[in-house]
C-alpha cells in the first residue's frame, strides 16, 4: 500500500491549512467622531474629514498545519481577535494574503446571535443556520445538543430566562455539534463551571483526534499550554514569537528577554 | 485503504485549492448572489424568527398584520370619503384606500426593516462570516409574508363592499413581485447608507411621511392638478400603485406602458441597490 497517499502519514511534510502572508489590518478611525451624515457632509465641504490610521495587525506571516491545535497569546489590544477575524473571513486584510484550505466553524461569542424571545429549541436552529447548517443537519444532532448542554428541562423556555452559564453551554453545544474542519475558539472556555469546562476541552480534544485543526485565543495560559501544540505571541499587532506552546508562554511571561 | 481515502475526501476539503483566498477578488456583487444561495437556510430561519418574535408575546398575534391597515383604512374612509366622493373612481372608497395601503406598508416596512436588520446584524457581522445582504433580503422576505397576510382583509373588504372580482386579479402576484424587487433594491441602498450614518434612519422617517402624501394612496389620482403631473410621474411608487390597483380598481390588466415603466424601475433599482450595497461589502464589519 502506498504510504504517500495516506494523508495522516508522519513522513509527509505538514500541509498548511491556514496560511497568512504579510497580513496587515488597518482600522481607519476618524480623529473626531463623526456620527451623522449631516456632520459628515459639512466636514466634507469644509475639507475637514481626517482619519487616524491604526494598524491592528502588522505584517504578520503565519502558517498553521492541518490537525494542529494552535494557541494565540498576547495582552489586550494585541490584535488577537482581529487576527481571528481575518482568518474567518469577517475582515478582509488591508494588505497581504490569507489562504484557508478548509471549512471554518467559528465559535460564536457566548449567546451572540441568540434571540431572547425565542425558545432554546428555536435558537438551536437559528444559531445553527448562522453557522451554515441546514434545518435537517441540525435536526440530526438536536438531541445530542440538548444532552450536551444539559438543558433538556428548559429547552422550550424563552432564552431570556436563561442564566449566562446556560447561554454559554447552549452556544458551545450548537457550535460544536458537527465535527468541524477548522475550529476557532475565542476565549469561550472561561465560562461555565469546572465540570462543563472539562466537557468542552474533552470535546475539542476529541475533534483533534479526528483530525480537526483548532485555533484558540485565551488569556488562560495554563489552558494554552495544556491543549496546544504550538502557539504565537502577539504584541501590538506584531508577531513576537512562534514556537511550541511552552516556549512561547515562557517568553510571554518574561515579557521581553 | 481505499475506504479510508473516501472518508477523507468527504470530511476534508481539497488541500491544493484554498476554499478562501483573500487575494482572489471575484466581483462582490456576483459573489454575494452565490453566498445568499449557500445561506438559504439562514434566510429561512431569519424570516421565521422575525415573524415568530413579532407575534409571540401579543394576544392577537398574527391578526395585527390584518387589523393594522384595516384600522388606518377605517380612519381614512371616515375622514376623507365625503371630500373625495365626487372624484372617486368606479370602486368603493375603502377598497381604493386599503389597496394603496397594502402596497405602501410593504415598501415602508420592508425598507425600514432592512435598515434595522443590518444595524442589528452588524453585531454578528463582526463576529462570524455571513453574507452581508442577508439581513436586508430576510427583512424583505418578512415584509412579503406580512403583505400576503394583509391581502386577506383586502379581499374581505372587497366582498363586503360588493366590489367586482375580475380575472385580472390573477395578475396580482406579478405586481407584488415588481414591488418586491423595488423594495429590496431601495432597502439595500438605504441600509448601506444607514450603516455608515445612523441619522439616515431618522431622516428616512421624515422622507417616508412626505413621500406617502405625495403618492396617491388615500386620495384619487384625478384630484392631482395638471401642473404637478410631472412630479407624480417621477415618483416610482406612483407606477407600482397603478400596476397593483389596475385589476382591483379598473377590473383590467395594467396598460402595457404602466407595466413596462414599473418593471423597468423595479429591475434598475434592484441592480443599482445590489451594486451599491455589495461595493461596500468589506467595510461593514469595520464600520457598524
Amino acid at each position: 500500500m502506498p504510504i504517500v497517499s495516506n494523508p495522516s502519514s508522519q513522513n509527509e511534510t505538514p500541509a498548511p491549512i491556514i496560511n497568512l502572508e504579510n497580513v496587515s489590518v488597518r482600522y481607519r478611525l476618524p480623529s473626531e467622531r463623526i456620527g451623522t451624515l449631516k456632520e459628515y457632509t459639512i466636514r466634507l465641504l469644509q475639507r475637514r474629514v481626517r482619519h487616524r490610521d491604526f494598524w491592528a495587525v502588522h505584517d504578520l506571516s503565519l502558517s498553521i498545519n492541518r490537525g494542529e491545535v494552535f494557541g494565540i497569546v498576547g495582552d489586550n489590544g494585541a490584535g488577537k481577535s482581529t487576527l481571528l477575524k481575518v482568518i474567518s473571513k469577517v475582515l478582509r486584510p488591508t494588505t497581504g494574503r490569507v489562504r484557508i484550505y478548509g471549512k471554518i466553524a467559528p465559535l460564536l461569542e457566548l449567546g451572540a446571535g441568540f434571540h431572547p424571545e425565542l425558545s432554546g429549541r428555536e435558537n438551536v436552529f437559528l444559531n445553527g443556520a448562522l453557522l451554515g447548517y441546514s434545518h435537517e443537519e441540525m435536526t440530526a444532532v438536536f438531541d445530542e445538543v440538548v444532552d450536551f448542554s444539559e438543558l433538556s428541562e428548559f429547552i422550550d423556555a424563552p432564552i431570556r430566562t436563561y442564566s449566562s452559564g446556560m447561554y454559554a453551554r447552549l452556544g458551545f453545544a450548537v457550535a460544536t455539534a458537527h465535527q468541524p474542519e477548522i475550529l476557532i475558539v475565542d476565549e469561550i472556555l472561561s465560562v461555565g463551571d469546572e465540570a462543563f469546562q472539562r466537557k468542552c476541552t474533552d470535546r475539542i480534544t476529541g475533534f483533534r483526534e479526528n483530525g480537526a485543526t483548532v485555533l484558540m485565543v485565551s488569556h488562560n495560559l495554563g489552558l494554552i499550554s495544556e491543549m496546544c501544540d504550538r502557539a504565537a505571541w502577539l504584541d501590538h499587532g506584531k508577531l513576537m514569537k512562534i514556537g511550541t506552546a511552552e516556549e512561547v508562554i515562557e517568553m510571554y511571561r518574561e515579557g521581553f528577554q | 485503504m481505499v475506504k479510508f481515502q473516501v472518508v477523507n475526501t468527504q470530511t476534508f476539503s481539497d488541500k491544493k485549492k484554498p476554499l478562501y483566498d483573500s487575494a482572489k477578488r471575484v466581483s462582490p456583487a456576483i459573489a454575494e448572489i452565490r453566498e445568499i444561495g449557500n445561506y438559504r437556510h439562514l434566510l429561512a430561519q431569519l424570516v421565521r424568527r422575525d415573524i415568530l418574535t413579532r407575534y409571540k408575546r401579543s394576544f392577537l398575534g398574527v391578526a395585527w398584520t390584518m387589523l393594522n391597515p384595516l384600522g388606518t383604512m377605517l380612519v381614512m374612509t371616515f375622514v376623507f370619503s365625503n371630500i373625495f366622493k365626487a372624484s372617486m373612481p368606479s370602486v368603493p372608497f375603502p377598497v381604493y384606500i386599503l389597496s394603496g395601503l397594502v402596497v405602501w406598508n410593504f415598501f415602508a416596512q420592508g425598507t425600514n426593516a432592512s435598515m434595522s436588520g443590518l444595524v442589528w446584524g452588524g453585531n454578528l457581522l463582526q463576529r462570524i462570516f455571513v453574507p452581508r445582504t442577508i439581513f436586508a433580503v430576510s427583512a424583505i422576505g418578512t415584509a412579503l409574508v406580512n403583505t400576503v397576510i394583509a391581502l386577506v382583509p383586502l379581499v374581505i373588504v372587497m366582498l363586503i363592499s360588493k366590489a367586482t372580482f375580475s380575472w385580472a386579479l390573477l395578475f396580482m402576484p406579478v405586481a407584488i413581485l415588481l414591488i418586491t424587487c423595488f423594495t429590496l433594491g431601495f432597502g439595500l441602498m438605504i441600509s448601506s447608507m444607514a450603516a455608515f450614518f445612523p441619522d439616515v434612519m431618522e431622516m428616512y422617517q421624515i422622507l417616508l411621511t412626505a413621500w406617502m402624501y405625495l403618492t396617491p394612496i388615500i386620495y384619487p389620482e384625478t384630484i392631482i392638478p395638471e401642473r404637478f403631473h410631472l412630479v407624480y410621474r417621477l415618483n416610482p411608487m406612483y407606477w407600482f400603485l397603478r400596476v397593483f390597483r389596475a385589476p382591483i380598481v379598473d377590473q383590467a390588466l395594467p396598460s402595457l406602458r404602466d407595466f413596462g415603466i414599473a418593471s423597468g424601475i423595479a429591475i434598475v433599482m434592484l441592480i443599482v441597490g445590489w451594486l451599491i450595497f455589495t461595493s461596500k461589502s468589506d467595510e461593514y464589519a469595520y464600520r457598524i
